[in-house]
């Protein structure tokens, strides 16, 4: 089965944000939630990199085993998703998150937290696919059609790279060859626990 | 000569900048090529720091590209706090069992003489069993988020367990107030006499005499051991509620999600320690000594159980009662 990933070539990003418009646009994700955005270093300076980041769907994810009442879980594709049902509001996931990828949309007692909410790899929750309920809590479930991560595909530079993690790496790998030289696959190390040799 | 001296300036200025552009034409250097790379940038970083860089939105926080602490945090709180746990509680659970076997029901030696004398007013056991009764629920939900997954969703499923945690969440959020309100309100009624004196070393040295029948050191209103109670509830207490202040209010942290990390952190260390603590003082004040409970119970206890076990503060109130204050220590003229 395909172990999906994202990839951001950082060598490619613009900082366009059409990934985190896309994603916004197409789950209807509320104000103040940011599921994926884009972080910009050395801006303004010669050898400014910006890179888009979002949840990685990590290999061993640390969300899943500080969670509380353990209601992530891991697909047959390698996607990291999570139940609002079962989901508490306690912030640990986001305490863990090396990406801080876990958001909150600050409806909890006193304004804290509320049900966490992250990006989905575009695959949906535990509801039915395509039911009015998976849209209404986790957004569109692309996946479930056969489609990939609407983020990657509206990139303007295709920097942002989504699907199985043999594939990307290889896309990748040709770029750098081609380039003579690469920024490495952000976060890869982190999350995958693996890095790109070129 | 003036001709023959513009010819030679103008080769010499010809020369000077056919030479110049070459120099400036150094084509290896890439701003793309040399740009930082995450390795250099992840190096660099001081421990509890995370990797940051500009965003277009406006929470700072967001900002945040990687934080590697998570990951220690996540080894703290999923494997040390576990063990650390354990021994202390189930520790404590074990030493008291075995205090129990050994010693057995401390008894009042001289048997109960059928007569009280009031040890707490209704302010005291008010204020007791308020900051108690939250301490208890407290303690069970907060044990419930850090060890329920491991012991209690096997049994229950995810369903029920989520349900529960989430009312014991709310519980533990909203209880935090009456606790913080209790905590307060027993320093300013009890810290006259829980400041450490004198006659609670030798208690200490005695070892509050509960190892051995017969022996009974001197205490006044509360005891050496009490005492120690007395200031592990407060300083445990001010600890708890300060971080679980930022806990119940994340937007206050100045640093973001490090600062939540170390409350967080402190919170669950100091709880475990607390509950070790408690369950001792529990223990004592219920099952492991005879006629204790009835201090808190009703307030009255009985007067051969007071003067054995709080022989200068049974002096102290008889003066009181005959009218006149006693300097501690003295003994009546009869």
């Amino acid at each position: 089965m395909a172990r999906m990933k994202f990839l951001c070539d950082a060598d490619r990003c613009i900082e366009c944000n059409a990934c985190v418009t896309a994603c916004k646009n197409e789950h209807e994700v509320p104000w103040g939630i940011n599921r994926r955005r884009v972080v910009t270093i050395n801006d303004g300076k010669p050898g400014e990199r910006s890179v888009s980041m979002a949840c990685m769907h990590c290999t061993d994810a640390p969300c899943a085993a500080v969670c509380p009442v353990s209601c992530f879980y891991t697909t047959a594709d390698a996607v990291v998703l999570h139940s609002k049902d079962l989901c508490i509001g306690c912030g640990y996931c986001f305490y863990a998150c090396p990406f801080g990828a876990p958001q909150y949309p600050r409806v909890g007692n006193f304004g804290s937290r509320g049900k966490m909410d992250k990006c989905t790899y575009c695959a949906g929750g535990p509801e039915a696919d395509f039911s009015t309920a998976e849209y209404e809590k986790y957004g569109r479930n692309r996946l479930a059609e056969g489609k990939l991560p609407l983020c990657a595909e509206m990139c303007s530079t295709k920097s942002l790279l989504a699907g199985d993690g043999d594939i990307i790496a290889s896309i990748y790998k040709e770029r750098v060859m081609k380039r003579g030289y690469g920024s490495g696959a952000w976060g890869w190390k982190t999350a995958y626990k693996e890095t790109i040799n070129v | 000569m003036k001709n023959w001296l513009k010819t030679v300036l103008a080769v010499l200025a010809l020369a000077f900048v056919a030479t110049a552009p070459a120099a400036a034409q150094n084509n290896n250097f890439n701003p793309t090529k040399e740009a930082v790379k995450e390795e250099q940038l992840l190096n660099a970083l001081k421990p509890g720091d995370r990797l940051t860089g500009r965003i277009s939105i406006p929470d700072e926080k967001a900002a945040s590209l990687i934080q590697p602490t998570g990951q220690e945090w996540r080894t703290f709180h999923q494997q040390k706090l576990p063990i650390i746990g354990g021994v202390a509680i189930l520790g404590m659970l074990g030493l008291l069992a075995l205090f129990f076997l050994v010693r057995g029901r401390i008894r009042v030696e001289g048997g109960f003489s059928g007569e009280t004398i009031t040890r707490f007013a209704s302010l005291d056991r008010f204020t007791h069993w308020l900051t108690a009764g939250c301490f208890i629920v407290l303690a069970l939900s907060g044990l419930n988020i850090s060890f329920g997954r491991m012991v209690i969703l096997p049994w229950l499923g995810p369903e029920t367990f989520a349900s529960l945690t989430a009312l014991g969440k709310l519980a533990h959020n909203y209880l935090a107030f009456p606790f913080m309100f209790g905590i307060a309100l027993m320093f300013v009624i009890w810290v006259r006499d829980n400041i450490p004196e004198k006659i609670d070393l030798e208690w200490l040295k005695q070892g509050g005499g509960i190892f051995s029948k017969g022996a009974h050191p001197p205490a006044r209103r509360f005891n050496a051991g009490q005492k120690m109670v007395f200031w592990i509830v407060m300083g445990g207490g001010v600890v708890m509620s300060v971080s679980g202040w930022f806990l119940l209010f994340p937007y206050l942290a100045q640093n973001g999600v490090s600062d939540l990390q170390f409350f967080t952190s402190i919170h669950a260390l100091l709880a475990v320690l607390f509950i070790a603590a408690m369950l001792a003082h529990i223990y004592i004040g219920s099952l492991g000594m005879e006629g204790a409970f009835d201090a808190m119970g009703t307030g009255e206890v009985d007067l051969n159980w007071a003067k054995e076990h709080h022989g200068l503060w049974v002096e102290e109130e008889q003066a009181k009662a005959k009218g006149g204050k006693v300097a501690p220590g003295a003994v009546p003229a009869e």
